[in-house]
C-alpha cells in the first residue's frame, strides 16, 4: 500500500495565456481607446469641480430622488472630485490590466544568512567599539548613567497615582440636601405646587448655592430630576413613598439606574417613563418600578416637601445613590 | 352598501354644516357658535366621547380640556381618529377652520380650560430667542422628539411625531394641553415667552438648509451609517472584485 503513494509533483507555473490585446491589434487599439476615455472622464470631473466651485452659488437646492433636496454647489463639488479621482484610478488599472506586459516572472529567494565573513566582521567592529568607549575604565560615567536610567523608570511609576484616589462617598452624594429648592432647568425659577397642572412635567435641578453663578456638568449629571404631577389617587405606593410625594407631585432622578442616560420620555397616558438608550421602562405610579428593559433597580425617588414660602424643596437627600451600579454600592 | 350610505350621510351633513357656517355672519352671537359646535359634536364626536362629552370606555372626557386642546386635535386632523390603533395620527383635517372653532367654543363652554393662543401672543419672531429655545428644546423636548425635531419612537408602537412643518399655534397648544402621550408643560415652568423661543428654534431648524448636501432625514448615525455600510462598502467590494479580475 505504502509503495503506491507518490509525492505530489511540483506542477510548475501554469502556461501563459495571452490576452486579446496581446494578439489582436484591433483589440489593443480598443483597449487604448477605453483607457483614454477613462482618463478623459477624469479630466471632465476636474473641470466639473472647477466649474462648481466658481460658477454654482451655494444657495441653490435641487431635488434628487431618495436623497431629497440637495445643495447643488456641494453636490457637484463632490461629484467632480469623485469623478476626477475615481476615473484616473480605474483608467490606470485598466491600462495595466489590458496593455502593460503581464508575463509571469520567477525570481528565486536569496539566502537569509549573511556570509560567514560579514558576520565575523560585525562581531569584531562591535568589540572594538566597546573597548574604545572605555566603559570599563570611566567609572564616573558608568555610575551616573546607571543613576539616570534608574530614575527614568520612576516617572511612569509615579503616573500610576492617577488611577486613584478611590471615589469615596462621591458616588453616593448629590447636590440635593434637606431643604434644597427645586428650580426649573433652564431658567432657575423655584416651583410652587400650583404651577404644575395634572399631567405636567418639569425638568428640575437643585437651586445654586449663594455665590455660584453656574453649575458644573458633573453636578448636572447627578442632580437632574424629573418632576411629574398625577392625580393623587393614581399612585400605588407604600406609605413611606407616598409621604415623599406632594399632592400628586412626584420626583425621580433622571439618571437611569442601568447606564446613566437621562430618562425623561414620560408618557402621560400610561404614566410610564422610558429610557431612550436601552428602552428600560419605569412605572411612575409604582415608584418607578422597572416594567421592561435592562435596568435592575427603580429610579431613586426624591422626597418632596414645601418650604415656608410655599416652594417645593427636597425633604431629604436621595436615600440611595443615583445612576448606574458600582462595586461599592450596598444595594 | 350600508357603509356607502353612511359615508354619503356624513358627507352631506358636513357640506350642509359648512354652508351654514359660510352663510353665517361675523356678528353671529357666541351662543349660536356654541350651539353649532354642539350639533357638530353630537354628529361627529359623541359616539366615542359621549353625548355630553363626558367620555366613555374608549375615549376620554372632554370636560375641562379647553379650546386649545380641541383646536390642536381637530385642526391637525388627529381627531376624529381614522382607526382605534395605538395613536391618533396627524392627517388632513376633516373639519373646516370655522367648524373647528365652533367645536372648540362648544367644548370650552363645558368647563374652563386652556384657550387657543391669539396671534398677538404667538409673535415668536419678535418675542422668542433661538438660543434659549434651543436649550429649552434640548432639555424638555429632544428626548422624545429627537434633537433635530424629527420625532422618535416610544413604547408599544407609540411615537413622538416630528415637529417639522407644524403650525406655531399647534406647537403652542401641544405644550399647554399635553395631547396623547405628551405631558403638559405648564406656563410657570416654561413661561409663554420661553414657549415662543422653542417655537422660534423649531422654525429655524425647519428653515435650516442642508449645506453639507443630503441631510438623510437628520436622524444622525442611523441613516448615515446605513448609507455608508450599504452603498459605500458595496461600491468598494465591487471595485475590489474588478481589480482582482484578470483581463482577457
Amino acid at each position: 500500500m505504502a509503495n503506491d503513494l507518490e509525492a505530489i509533483k511540483d506542477p510548475g507555473i501554469p502556461p501563459h495565456v495571452n490576452r486579446k490585446a496581446d494578439t489582436d491589434p484591433l483589440a489593443a487599439k480598443r483597449a487604448e481607446r477605453q483607457v483614454a476615455i477613462l482618463f478623459a472622464l477624469s479630466s471632465f470631473g476636474t473641470l466639473l469641480f472647477i466649474f462648481a466651485y466658481v460658477a454654482i452659488p451655494d444657495d441653490i437646492f435641487i431635488f434628487l430622488p431618495v436623497m431629497g433636496n440637495t445643495n447643488a454647489h456641494q453636490l457637484f463639488l463632490g461629484l467632480g472630485l469623485a469623478f476626477s479621482l475615481f476615473f484616473i484610478g480605474i483608467g490606470a488599472i485598466h491600462w495595466a490590466k489590458t496593455l502593460m506586459p503581464d508575463n509571469e516572472v520567477t525570481v528565486q529567494r536569496h539566502e537569509f544568512r549573511s556570509p560567514e565573513e560579514d558576520r565575523k566582521d560585525f562581531v569584531k567592529t562591535a568589540k572594538e567599539g566597546a573597548a574604545a568607549a572605555g566603559l570599563g575604565r570611566r567609572s564616573l560615567i558608568k555610575k551616573s548613567l546607571g543613576l539616570s536610567l534608574g530614575l527614568v523608570g520612576l516617572s511612569p511609576l509615579l503616573l500610576l497615582r492617577d488611577l486613584g484616589p478611590l471615589p469615596g462617598d462621591s458616588l453616593t452624594k448629590t447636590g440635593w440636601k434637606t431643604g434644597t429648592r427645586l428650580v426649573t432647568d433652564p431658567g432657575d425659577r423655584p416651583i410652587k405646587p400650583e404651577d404644575l397642572e395634572v399631567g405636567a412635567v418639569a425638568q428640575v435641578l437643585p437651586e445654586m448655592l449663594p455665590g455660584e453663578d453656574h453649575r458644573k456638568l458633573t453636578e448636572i449629571a447627578t442632580d437632574a430630576v424629573l418632576l411629574i404631577r398625577l392625580r393623587p389617587e393614581e399612585f400605588n405606593l407604600d406609605a413611606e413613598r407616598l409621604s415623599w410625594t406632594y399632592e400628586g407631585i412626584i420626583a425621580f432622578s433622571k439618571i437611569c439606574s442601568h447606564m446613566g442616560c437621562a430618562v425623561a420620555l414620560y408618557e402621560q397616558q400610561t404614566k410610564h417613563l422610558l429610557c431612550p438608550c436601552h428602552q428600560s421602562t419605569f412605572d411612575v405610579t409604582r415608584a418607578a418600578k422597572v416594567l421592561f428593559g435592562p435596568a435592575a433597580r427603580p429610579l431613586p425617588q426624591l422626597a418632596l416637601a414645601l418650604d415656608a414660602e410655599g416652594y417645593l424643596v427636597a425633604k431629604q437627600p436621595f436615600s440611595e445613590p443615583v445612576g448606574p451600579s458600582f462595586w461599592e454600592r450596598s444595594s | 352598501m350600508f357603509l356607502i350610505l353612511a359615508l354619503l350621510a356624513i358627507g352631506t351633513t358636513f357640506s350642509v354644516a359648512s354652508e351654514t357656517t359660510n352663510n353665517s355672519d361675523l356678528a353671529l352671537a357666541r351662543s349660536t357658535v356654541i350651539e353649532e359646535g354642539k350639533q357638530l359634536f353630537l354628529k361627529g364626536c359623541s359616539s366615542c366621547h359621549g353625548l355630553n362629552a363626558e367620555g366613555g370606555a374608549i375615549a376620554p372626557s372632554l370636560i375641562g380640556v379647553g379650546a386649545a386642546s380641541v383646536d390642536f386635535q381637530v385642526a391637525t386632523g388627529r381627531m376624529p381618529m381614522a382607526d382605534m390603533s395605538t395613536q391618533a395620527m396627524r392627517k388632513e383635517p376633516v373639519y373646516s377652520p370655522d367648524q373647528v372653532a365652533a367645536l372648540a367654543a362648544y367644548v370650552a363652554s363645558l368647563a374652563p380650560g386652556p384657550e387657543i393662543p391669539g396671534d398677538e401672543l404667538l409673535n415668536y419672531e419678535r418675542d422668542g430667542s433661538i438660543a434659549e429655545g434651543g436649550e429649552l428644546f434640548r432639555n424638555n423636548c429632544a428626548m422624545c422628539h429627537n434633537f433635530a425635531g424629527q420625532g422618535g419612537a416610544l413604547t408599544q408602537g407609540k411615537y413622538a411625531p416630528t415637529v417639522m412643518g407644524v403650525e406655531p399655534v399647534h406647537i403652542y397648544e401641544a405644550m399647554i394641553t399635553g395631547p396623547q402621550s405628551m405631558p403638559v408643560f405648564s406656563d410657570k415652568t416654561i413661561t409663554p415667552e420661553e414657549k415662543l423661543s422653542i417655537i422660534k428654534w423649531i422654525k429655524s431648524a425647519e428653515a435650516e438648509p442642508a449645506l453639507g448636501g443630503a441631510s438623510l432625514g437628520r436622524v444622525g448615525p442611523v441613516t448615515e451609517g446605513l448609507l455608508v455600510w450599504t452603498l459605500g462598502i458595496g461600491m468598494l467590494i465591487g471595485v475590489a472584485v474588478w481589480l482582482a479580475m484578470k483581463a482577457r
